[in-house]
Formats: C-alpha cells, sequence, structure tokens
C-alpha cells in the first residue's frame, strides 16, 4: 500500500445517519456477544461427546455435505442452461429458480409436503410403484435443504459464467469442440470461482436450515434430526446445552464468512 | 485447381458481402471501423446467423448449416482470445484433442508449431505471463495448429509494439505462403494489404466497395478510407472517380491564375513530416474534399505555413487519373 494521503475531511457524520448506524450495528453483534458471555466453556467438550449431539452433528455433517453435492451435480448443469442455452421461457425459468431464496423455509416444507407426502402429486405414485415414502426420512432432510440451498447455488454459477462470457465457447468452437468439450474444458473452469463460492453459499444455507426440514421431514433422533432442529428441541429442557450447540454451528458461521471473502478478495483481484 | 471459398453472404442490418478467394491466396479486408470486417469473419465462421451461400472447397457450409465446430476454421482475434487457465501448449493443443488427440498426441504435435511461431520455450506459460507480441504468436499457433482450410486473422498486428508488429508481419508472411487453405485478413495498415494479400477486399458501411488486387486497389482507391491509407487523393463525381498525387498540388496564397483546371480555397488543419516533404492536410469548406498536399519543407517555410492559415490549392489536369 502506498502511504495514506488524506483528502480533507468532508465533515464530521451527521448524527442523524450515526445514531441509527450504530444502533443497526449493536442489534447485529449483541445477540452474538450474548451467546459467547453466557456459554459455560468448561464443559463444552463432555456435551458435544453425548450421543444425541453426536448423532446430530454427524447427520447434519452427513445432509449437509449431500445437498452440496446435489447442487454440484444437478445445479451446475441448470446454471450452464440458464447461462449458455437461449429457449422460450428462459427468464421465467430464473425467476422461479429464486424463488426459494425468498421463500419462508415453513412454506418451502409444506410446498415439499405437497408434492412428495404420502397423498402427494409425486409422493403417491412414487409409494404405489415402489413402497417408497420420502417425509420423516434422511432423504426428505436432503430434499428440503437442496431445495432451499440450490438457488444460492444456481445463482452464484450462472452469474460466474455470464462474467467469463461466451467469447472463449465460441473460440472453444472455431477449434472444433463440441458443447460437452467446451464446457468440461473451457466453461467450467473459467467458472470455478464461481462454483466454489456457491458450493460454500449453499452448504451453510443447508447447514443452518430448520424451517423446512421440521416441516418436511420432523425431528426424529438418528434420521431427521439436525443440529438445529437439536437446538429447538433442548432449548426447553436444557437452555444451556442449547446454547453450546449455538456456538459450534456460531464457529462454523464465522468459518465460512472467512472463506468467503478470501474468496471473493482473489476474485477480485483476477 | 480446387475450389476455394465462394461465398455471398448477408447479415441483416450490419453486412452485405460476396467474394470468392482461390486456395493458397491471402485476401486482405480492409474499411474503416464499423465496416462489417470483423462481422464477415464471424459470418464465414458461423458464429452469428447469415442469409446466403458459404461453400469452401467445394462444400457448402450453409445448405445445410454446418456448425462452427465442423467447419475447420482458424482464428486469430484482435485481443488473442487465449484460454486464461491453459497454458501456452495447452492452448494449441486445445484444437487437435478437440478433434479426439489424446492428450500426450496432441501435446506432440502442438509443440512444434509453439517453435515455428519462435514461441517454443513459452510452452509452460500462461497467457498472463506471455507479451501482446508472444500471446499473438501463440494465438496462431493454435489456430495453424489444427489444420483449418478457411484461416480468419482479425486485426493480428493491433496494439502491438511497432517493433514486434513487424518481425511478426514477416513471420506470419513465410507462414502463409506455405498455407494451402484460403486467409482473410482483417487489418487497418496499407502495407499488410500491399505486401501479404493477393487481393484486396474494401469494406464500407456493410458494402464491398472493391474487390481487386493489391496495386489495382491502391492505384485507383474507390473510398475515401482506402485513399486516405495509400494516400492519395480521390474525388467522388457519382460513378466517376479522379485521383491525383499529394505530391502533384501546388499550394499557394493567392488565387492561382494559371491553367489549372482543378482549384480549392482552405483551411490548414494539420502538417506533418513526409517523407523528404511536409504533407499538408487542407479542409476545403462545408461538403468539400479533405485534401492532402506534399511541399517541400522550404516552400512550408517561405509560405509561413501553419494550422489555421488559408491556401489555395492546385493541381493540373495532366496530374489527374481518372477511372470508373
Amino acid at each position: 500500500m502506498p502511504t495514506a494521503v488524506r483528502a480533507p475531511s468532508p465533515g464530521r457524520p451527521p448524527l442523524v445517519l450515526l445514531v441509527p448506524a450504530l444502533v443497526a450495528a449493536t442489534l447485529l453483534v449483541l445477540p452474538l456477544v450474548a451467546l459467547l458471555l453466557d456459554t459455560p466453556w468448561r464443559g463444552l467438550l463432555g456435551q458435544l461427546t453425548e450421543p444425541a449431539v453426536r448423532q446430530a452433528l454427524w447427520l447434519s455433517a452427513l445432509t449437509s455435505l449431500a445437498t452440496v453435492a446435489g447442487c454440484l451435480v444437478l445445479g451446475t448443469p441448470l446454471a450452464w442452461l440458464l447461462a449458455r442455452v437461449e429457449f422460450r421461457g428462459r427468464a421465467l425459468l430464473r425467476a422461479v429458480v429464486t424463488v426459494p431464496l425468498v421463500l419462508p423455509p415453513v412454506v418451502a416444507g409444506v410446498a415439499l409436503l405437497t408434492a412428495f407426502g404420502r397423498a402427494g402429486l409425486v409422493g403417491e405414485p412414487l409409494r404405489e410403484a415402489f413402497g417408497v415414502t420420502v417425509p420423516y426420512t434422511t432423504l426428505a432432510v436432503v430434499l428440503a435443504h437442496t431445495f432451499v440451498s440450490m438457488p444460492f447455488y444456481v445463482l452464484a454459477v450462472e452469474g460466474a459464467m455470464r462474467t467469463a462470457g461466451g467469447r472463449y465457447d465460441d473460440v472453444a468452437a472455431t477449434l472444433g469442440a463440441d458443447r460437452w468439450t467446451t464446457f468440461r474444458r473451457v466453461t467450467l473452469p473459467l467458472a470455478l470461482p464461481g462454483v466454489v463460492s456457491g458450493a460454500v453459499l449453499a452448504w451453510a444455507r443447508s447447514l443452518g436450515e430448520f424451517g423446512a426440514t421440521i416441516t418436511f421431514a420432523g425431528n426424529y433422533p438418528g434420521t431427521t434430526q439436525t443440529m438445529p432442529s437439536l437446538i429447538y428441541s433442548t432449548l426447553q429442557g436444557d437452555p444451556e446445552l442449547a446454547r453450546t450447540l449455538s456456538i459450534v454451528l456460531l464457529a462454523v458461521s464465522v468459518v465460512v464468512i472467512g472463506a468467503l471473502r478470501g474468496r471473493w478478495l482473489v476474485g477480485a483481484g483476477r | 485447381m480446387s475450389p476455394g471459398l465462394r461465398a455471398r453472404v448477408e447479415v441483416p442490418g450490419r453486412l452485405v458481402a460476396e467474394l470468392e478467394a482461390a486456395p493458397g491466396s491471402v485476401t486482405a479486408v480492409i474499411g474503416p471501423n464499423g465496416a462489417g470486417k470483423s462481422t464477415l469473419l464471424a459470418a464465414l465462421a458461423g458464429l452469428v446467423g447469415v442469409r446466403g451461400t458459404v461453400e469452401m472447397g467445394g462444400e457448402s457450409w450453409t445448405d445445410p448449416p454446418r456448425p462452427v465446430r465442423r467447419r475447420r476454421v482458424g482464428m486469430v482475434f484482435q485481443d488473442q482470445a487465449l484460454f486464461p487457465h491453459l497454458d501456452a501448449l495447452d492452448n494449441v493443443a486445445f484444437g487437435l484433442r478437440s478433434r479426439g488427440l489424446p492428450r500426450r498426441a496432441a501435446a506432440a504435435r502442438a509443440r512444434p508449431w509453439l517453435d515455428r511461431l519462435g514461441v517454443g520455450d513459452l510452452a509452460g506459460r500462461r497467457p498472463a505471463e506471455l507479451s501482446g507480441g508472444q500471446a499473438q504468436r501463440v494465438a496462431i499457433a493454435r489456430a495453424l495448429a489444427s489444420d483449418p482450410v478457411l484461416l480468419l486473422l482479425d486485426e493480428p498486428f493491433a496494439g502491438l509494439d511497432v517493433g514486434v508488429a513487424s518481425s511478426l508481419r514477416v513471420e506470419l508472411a513465410r507462414h502463409l505462403s506455405s498455407y494451402a487453405g484460403v486467409t482473410l485478413l482483417v487489418t487497418h495498415d496499407a502495407l499488410d494489404a500491399l505486401t501479404l494479400a493477393d487481393q484486396v477486399l474494401v469494406l464500407d458501411e456493410g458494402r464491398v466497395a472493391q474487390l481487386g488486387e493489391p496495386h489495382e486497389v491502391a492505384a485507383r482507391p474507390r473510398t475515401p478510407h482506402v485513399a486516405r491509407l495509400v494516400g492519395l487523393n480521390v474525388l467522388r463525381d457519382g460513378d466517376r472517380f479522379r485521383a491525383f498525387r499529394p505530391s502533384a498540388v501546388t499550394v499557394s496564397l493567392q488565387q492561382p491564375a494559371g491553367s489549372a483546371r482543378h482549384r480549392w480555397h482552405g483551411t490548414l488543419r494539420g502538417m506533418a513530416r513526409h517523407g523528404d516533404a511536409v504533407r499538408l492536410e487542407v479542409a476545403t469548406g462545408a461538403g468539400g474534399p479533405g485534401l492532402l498536399a506534399d511541399v517541400t519543407p522550404a516552400a512550408a517555410a517561405d509560405l509561413a505555413l501553419e494550422p489555421g492559415r488559408e491556401v489555395w490549392l492546385s493541381v493540373k489536369e495532366t496530374a489527374v487519373q481518372g477511372y470508373e
């Protein structure tokens, strides 16, 4: 960094802006500070090794990674379709894909239940043909997580593909590459920063998902009780444990933010 | 002789062009910005939608429409457009691998192309680590390595240092002389058109203004743009053109009395050294032509010429060449 030469100060920030800004910052920071202060640090390790907690941790890790895998395998092609293929209804599809971003999670859960429930649009034929019921299973957890996380991933990757531009795709075509080769060797490598940050965002969203999960998958220890569900359950009987578990998720969030910041800084320098 | 390129293309609103080019020939495409030069290359490569027909080597590329990847074109872009995530060798090998060659075989065939273009020692570098001239050499190697039947070069020397550009020009000429396919070279440089090309295609406002051999286009330009490029004054009167050299123009401060039939009154806009002479740029009033005139430095001093000065220009009828 060159030596900072300051321009003449534009004046003291007016109170009418300064006061609400400080209130907002306090509002965001205060609960987290309270949580940190109230955490029983000494018994932390012991609590984390309790069977119920270990189960929830394991299930959260499993379902969030499965969600990320689902996003990578299904979301990447969808992002490519939206970024590179012109077809009727593309704008509509993009709009629909983003709906889960703003949809209340509990509504997402009800919608999933309506589709995959015992009498649902897909659920009923699925049960009759294969005897498979989705709701209240680990699969339902992954399904709910994928539903709410996919938009984050698709938007990040589509944006990266658009930024990288179709120009290199044209160059690849003049060099004899078909669309699959072009996707594999040009489009995807150039969109890699978007793939990484999209995957991290989707993973974080999945890890914290509660509303859609509890509605669609329930809260059964061992099969559908993820960390957020366990926190919710323990808050009534054992608020201390709830706070401990919250600290774990808070730590994860901080790590995610750190990882994304690094990613974004690298991205800005390219 | 096998048929080369035969094309009649229309890109609605941007370009209508017809041209033929023999195998092994180089066609220079010149014209002002926005004339449709890059559009013509994109149309032939299949990167934009066109009406009309493109035939290459006796095969139709338009009926039925042939996708870009199956046209066997080699394109070199003004900004190179090298794949930023691949090193120079992988960039050159890309086309070979796309056509099904295994990684090793493709690399083995790509490397000699880097050597031929004089950048063999840079094989492991990414585009960001190459200078403009080096990147353009890699781009040319990449286009040639996949054995194209049609080579499309879009201002390959633009943006390069003068020295780098001229050495690359010499090498490109060497490669083109042994290249069996058809080459189209978009350029802003009269020198490229005269030294590298077998024919010159002049585009103006999306149409072909002139198609001919370089010496013919240089001697009888039909557009102000080409007249500027080759340093001729060209006057247009309907379908008739009259051309004369800047050195044939007499400059005076008073209205000339003599026998000169062509005379103009104008304002001196610019003056610059041109060989042994001083080249003047004169604006001849509203709607009148902008003209070039060469005078000796001594004459320029005698007449106390400076931008803004009013002058008279005249040229003898015998120095004017008329053509249609």
